[in-house]
């Protein structure tokens, strides 16, 4: 378990610079069709910003903003929004992951950009997922590795 | 001959297989490989008609290669579930 960093320069740095960092990400996911970055680059940013606060703050800090139960779902929600955006296209008539088919009231070349837009959402939302899911594994422990199971 | 000399064999004489076919393959950033002749115009040209997206890297590998990106979600989805089972303990556990 990573327990509190008691330093109030790190700790004020970090409150500071978190929101900043989210907001980054997020920037880095939706601005992905005009400039380099999308899903993984924006998904990573958002996960270090937890593993900063998790690091600094302590772990509880970040089970108590994001549940351990809601992040592991968070895994799997990533990847079933670009399955289901693909799915939707099939049951709109066209092929799997056709966004022109999406129904979206714009222009057919506006649909594609919007329909990788979603998809990159949802591979920035499993990536991010992942960052703090193998972080928090890493960093459970059992009371038999803590030496106080007898 | 010991295992060590032949698994070493196997591996210098696959290295040397996979070294002899690259020499058939177009020189790193030829421009008259197959790969730029019609296959790299073709996205340049129309990704901003076909996908209203200025950048070709994302609709590339967002919608032209779609099925290929969703597979590497799946192979990051995979492997963090594969370190939640494996690594991840519980206070009560022993």
């Amino acid at each position: 378990m990573i327990t509190k960093y008691e330093d109030v320069i790190v700790k004020t740095m970090t409150r500071l610079l978190i929101p900043f960092i989210q907001i980054y990400g997020l920037y880095v996911i939706a601005h992905g069709h005009e400039s380099p970055g999308g899903g993984f680059q924006g998904g990573v940013i958002l996960g270090a910003s937890f593993i900063l606060l998790a690091v600094v703050y302590g772990m509880d800090e970040v089970k108590k903003r994001l549940p351990e139960k809601l992040m592991i779902a968070f895994v799997a929600i990533g990847v079933f929004i670009y399955a289901g955006t693909g799915a939707l296209c099939l049951l709109f008539g066209g092929n799997f992951l056709d966004y022109s088919k999406l129904p979206f009231p714009v222009a057919i070349a506006e649909r594609r950009a919007l329909g990788i837009l979603s998809v990159e959402t949802g591979v920035g939302i499993t990536v991010m997922a992942v960052m703090v899911a193998i972080m928090l594994a890493l960093s459970s422990k059992s009371k038999r590795t803590r030496g106080e199971f007898k | 001959m010991s295992l060590k000399a032949l698994s070493f064999l196997a591996v210098l004489i696959t290295g040397a297989l996979l070294i002899y076919g690259t020499l058939d393959m177009p020189p790193w950033g030829d421009p008259n490989a197959p790969a730029a002749l019609h296959v790299s115009p073709r996205y340049i040209e129309k990704t901003v008609e076909e996908t209203a997206t200025p950048n070709a890297v994302t609709s590339v590998v967002a919608d032209y290669r779609g099925y290929d990106t969703m597979g590497e979600t799946t192979v990051i989805f995979t492997a963090g579930i594969a370190c939640i089972f494996l690594l991840r303990r519980d206070e009560d556990d022993y």
